[in-house]
């Protein structure tokens, strides 16, 4: 295991979650990780594109120009992207969904960056997924109330029922594990890439960049978008 | 001990090596997508847009079960839960 393999310098492969620092809270250890660190930075970027965008529509034309170009571009993608899934259900949940889309979307490139994608800590993702599973259920009580709810749980017939609850909860399991999979092979491939291949990797991981981090993480971030707003207009729909 | 450890590791090895022949079923899922996409597309080029967009959305998704294959493998080679 100490021998150098082929072309590396090194055999370190390294893409695991660290620890920075830890301390105690109520007799449990909390560790501050990498994850964190790298949550902050991308909220820092999030936070000073939102104080630009809003000092650029502070002083906004009739015509736009420049980084009010920019911002109104986003606003009506993301606005379109959930008018055409969510139709009259858009207006209250527009908000939630483009913010979990720029974060995802930001979070899953931040590789790019040099820091470790926060999605790849299935924390993270199981946060998201747990908030989608929330919304789903509370709008399913809310639309269809405790009537419908019960009969969409006996769907065939009442014996279904024990299936049905187990198909609702792989919902936000699947959900999030298949955005945690899909980055963390990203990062694992790279760092393999960096640590085995490390005296020809010049120049062209690049390409593989582009792939793993800006096409991979964007599928995956509208595909999460996309699947939270089905999830959540077949819940407030009623027959 | 000793050898015991290494035997767990080498068959962690194997069972990754194993879990990621998983990879076989989206492959074939996700061609078959792209395959009637490019079908699709070629019987009716307007609705290239829509059809690109409903393809990737699909093949995401079928791409999940090959994930959960990947992640055994992650886990068994990395997070090494079965040496004591």
């Amino acid at each position: 295991m100490e021998q150098g393999i082929l072309l590396s310098e090194s055999t370190e492969v390294d893409f695991m979650i660290h620890g920075v620092f830890s301390y105690e809270l109520f007799g449990q250890t909390v560790w501050i990780t990498t994850t964190h660190v790298c949550v902050l930075f991308v909220m820092l970027i999030i936070m000073g594109f939102c104080l630009a965008a809003n000092r650029a529509m502070k002083k906004a034309e009739e015509v736009p120009k420049g980084f009010q170009n920019v911002v109104e571009l986003i606003v009506e993608m993301l606005d379109g992207m959930i008018g055409g899934v969510m139709g009259k259900h858009a207006v209250t949940f527009r908000n939630y969904i483009g913010t979990i889309f720029i974060f995802i979307l930001i979070s899953n490139i931040s590789g790019l960056l040099g820091l470790r994608p926060p999605t790849a800590d299935y924390g993270v993702t199981f946060a998201l997924g747990i908030i989608t599973f929330t919304l789903i259920h509370f709008n399913k009580f809310k639309h269809q109330k405790v009537s419908g709810v019960l009969k969409g749980l006996c769907d065939p017939w009442p014996i279904w029922a024990p299936i049905n609850i187990v198909s609702d909860f792989a919902v936000p399991i699947s959900l999030s594990l298949r955005l945690f999979a899909n980055i963390l092979s990203g990062t694992a491939i790279m760092a393999l890439i960096y640590a085995l291949l490390s005296k020809v990797a010049i120049a062209w991981p690049a390409a593989l960049h582009v792939y793993f981090d800006l096409f991979s993480g964007a599928i995956q971030t509208y595909v999460f978008c996309m699947l939270t707003m089905t999830y959540i207009t077949d819940a407030c729909t009623t027959e | 001990m000793e050898f015991n450890t290494n035997f767990i590791l080498g068959c962690s090895a194997i069972g990754a090596g194993l879990a990621v022949i998983a990879g076989i079923g989206p492959g074939v899922g996700q061609g078959i997508a792209a395959g009637h996409a490019a079908a699709a597309v070629g019987r009716n080029p307007g609705a290239k847009s829509d059809i690109t967009s409903t393809m990737l959305l699909g093949q995401a998704v079928a791409e999940t079960t090959g994930l959960y294959g990947l992640l055994v493998a992650i886990l068994l080679l990395f997070v090494k839960p079965l040496v004591p």
